[in-house]
């Protein structure tokens, strides 16, 4: 099959060869003032769930080990959006997508991608933890599993130990990867699903609100580790707490009905957003 | 005008700090009045009222404080609040300076009522009417708020800053001419002094105003027309062509 006959078939535009070519073009420099590779570029992205327009001509730059937070109201499009990047929409029958996103210049919607490929390297922590009915080994050695990634017994242990420590989590389990997930607090499971998330080595993590359902110290564990994972990991959350986005974000995307309203420097957006909208949500004047 | 807060009691406590500030300012222009009509009258009663108005002044930036504190605690500002709030702190600041120089000025005016009466003193009250009027615009601009106003009378400090060169000149003469003069001349320079830096004050306030409207400094080099520091002497090159 030609490249030309899977874009008509798809139906999406090209996917733009800036992102796979190192020299930029002019347009894509306008886009991206700084000189942070880009992970994922989103150009043109319009999500229908039916007749419903919910996602509105989003370009969207993701910066390589940045984290970048995407704010606003319930039913913005900000998780739509997020569920772009490694496809969950898929599951969604009436959902349809159009526009580019592509990952380091592969297109993610490529019919020819597989998709579970895909969303391993583009892993997904969501809202509420949803640890497998299995034991806290079984959680995180899953993924490795199934993704062939480990050799031997001793390097899957090797990988379930690491992913643990990486996200924080061993010192408190370290006596009880026996014992179901399901047993830990919620603090706990939500970085059992992050440690899981990151075992098969993703690329990107996605998260969907992580820390809704935690305690405030609980949440203060997640953010310091989100912060630590920016060194080997991009991310991007979706979160419905200002202060959260401010204090983990290097770059923060607002998102209204649908519009990708504005996108800057966290720092930026939360002293001086340009757009008169955004000022509006962040400062509490409409929600 | 911007729209209003969902939690209303913010847009309150915002509105409260505004007229903080506001009665604040009014309270320093009062004080800088009173004082250079104490000057130039020779008034040593109105001079001690002056002192005594200081304490008030100093209460109503404590009260600043406090509030502020309170919002920025409680409520967790962002973005224009943030300028907001970190520009009522600041101006508080700047005014409660503002009053302690005009404090000192009222305080000379005690000294200069029991001396003899030097010529310069006009020059001394033009210098303070137009410091006054500067902190007038200033503080309008703060209530309307009109950010261009505030840049105008931040120029216009570059007009008090030469009005004080020009005095220290001529009270250095004044000085050379007659020593019995230098007692009520040296009184006369910490009031010109006094009355400069109010005038700095007034400049700050109008870059805080500035910062707190558009969310960047005020660009442009800030107006210098104070060359006292080289008086009778030649400036330094590089310093010459600032």
């Amino acid at each position: 099959m030609s490249d030309a006959s899977q874009i008509a078939v798809n139906g999406f535009m090209p996917a733009p060869a800036v992102a796979a070519a190192p020299a930029a073009t002019a347009a894509d420099t306008v886009a991206r003032p700084a000189a942070t590779p880009v992970k994922i570029l989103a150009r043109d992205v319009n999500v229908f769930y039916g007749e419903k327009h919910a996602l509105k001509h989003v370009d969207l730059d993701v910066r390589r080990n940045e984290v970048t937070a995407l704010i606003g109201p319930s039913g913005c499009g900000k998780s739509t959006f997020l569920r772009c990047m490694n496809r969950m929409n898929d599951v969604i029958d009436s959902c349809r997508v159009t526009g580019s996103i592509t990952l380091d210049g592969t297109d993610v919607y490529d019919p020819s991608l597989d998709v579970v490929q895909l969303r391993a390297r583009v892993g997904m922590v969501f809202q509420k933890p949803n640890p497998f009915p299995k034991s806290i080994y079984e959680n995180v050695a899953y993924g490795p599993r199934i993704h062939g990634i480990a050799r031997s017994k001793a390097e899957l242990d090797e990988i379930v130990r690491r992913s643990l420590t990486r996200a924080g989590l061993l010192k408190e389990v370290h006596d009880r990867l026996d014992q179901p997930g399901t047993g830990l607090s919620g603090g706990q499971q939500q970085r059992l699903c992050i440690a899981r998330a990151i075992a098969v080595n993703p690329e990107v993590i996605l998260m969907d609100e992580p820390c809704s359902a935690l305690d405030p110290i609980a949440t203060a564990r997640i953010e310091e580790l989100i912060d630590e994972l920016r060194e080997n990991f991009t991310i991007v959350i979706v979160t419905h707490s200002m202060q959260q986005a401010a204090r983990v974000s290097q770059r923060t995307a607002f998102f209204h009905l649908g519009d990708l309203v504005e996108v800057g420097d966290t720092e930026q957006i939360f002293t001086n957003p340009s757009d008169s909208r955004t000022q509006g949500y962040i400062t509490g004047r409409f929600g | 005008m911007v729209e209003q807060h969902i939690v209303k009691q913010f847009d309150e406590e915002l509105d409260e700090m505004r007229a903080l500030i506001a009665q604040m300012g009014g309270l320093v222009e009062q004080q800088m009045a009173n004082a250079i009509s104490a000057i130039g009258r020779r008034d040593d009663a109105l001079a001690k009222r002056c002192q005594e108005a200081d304490v008030e002044i100093d209460r109503m930036e404590d009260k600043v404080e406090a509030l502020t504190l309170r919002m920025l605690a409680l409520r967790q500002p962002v973005a224009l609040d943030l300028r907001a709030i970190l520009a009522a702190l600041r101006i508080a600041h700047d005014l409660e300076r503002m009053g302690d120089y005009a404090t000192n000025v009222a305080k000379r005016a005690s000294a200069l009522a029991q001396l003899h009466e030097v010529g310069p003193i006009n020059g001394i009250v033009r210098m303070g009417r137009l410091t006054h009027a500067v902190i007038k615009d200033v503080l309008d601009a703060y209530t309307e708020p009109n950010v261009d106003k505030a840049v105008v009378a931040w120029n216009r400090d570059q007009e008090i800053d030469q009005m004080y060169t020009s005095l220290f000149r001529e009270l250095l003469t004044y000085m050379m001419e007659d020593p019995r003069n230098i007692t009520p001349c040296a009184h006369l320079l910490f009031v010109a002094k006094n009355i400069e830096r109010i005038g700095d004050h007034a400049t700050n306030i109008a870059e805080t105003l500035y910062f707190q409207e558009k969310g960047t400094r005020l660009q442009g080099l800030r107006p210098k027309g104070d060359r006292t520091s080289y008086a009778v002497v030649e400036p330094p090159e590089a310093d010459a062509t600032s």
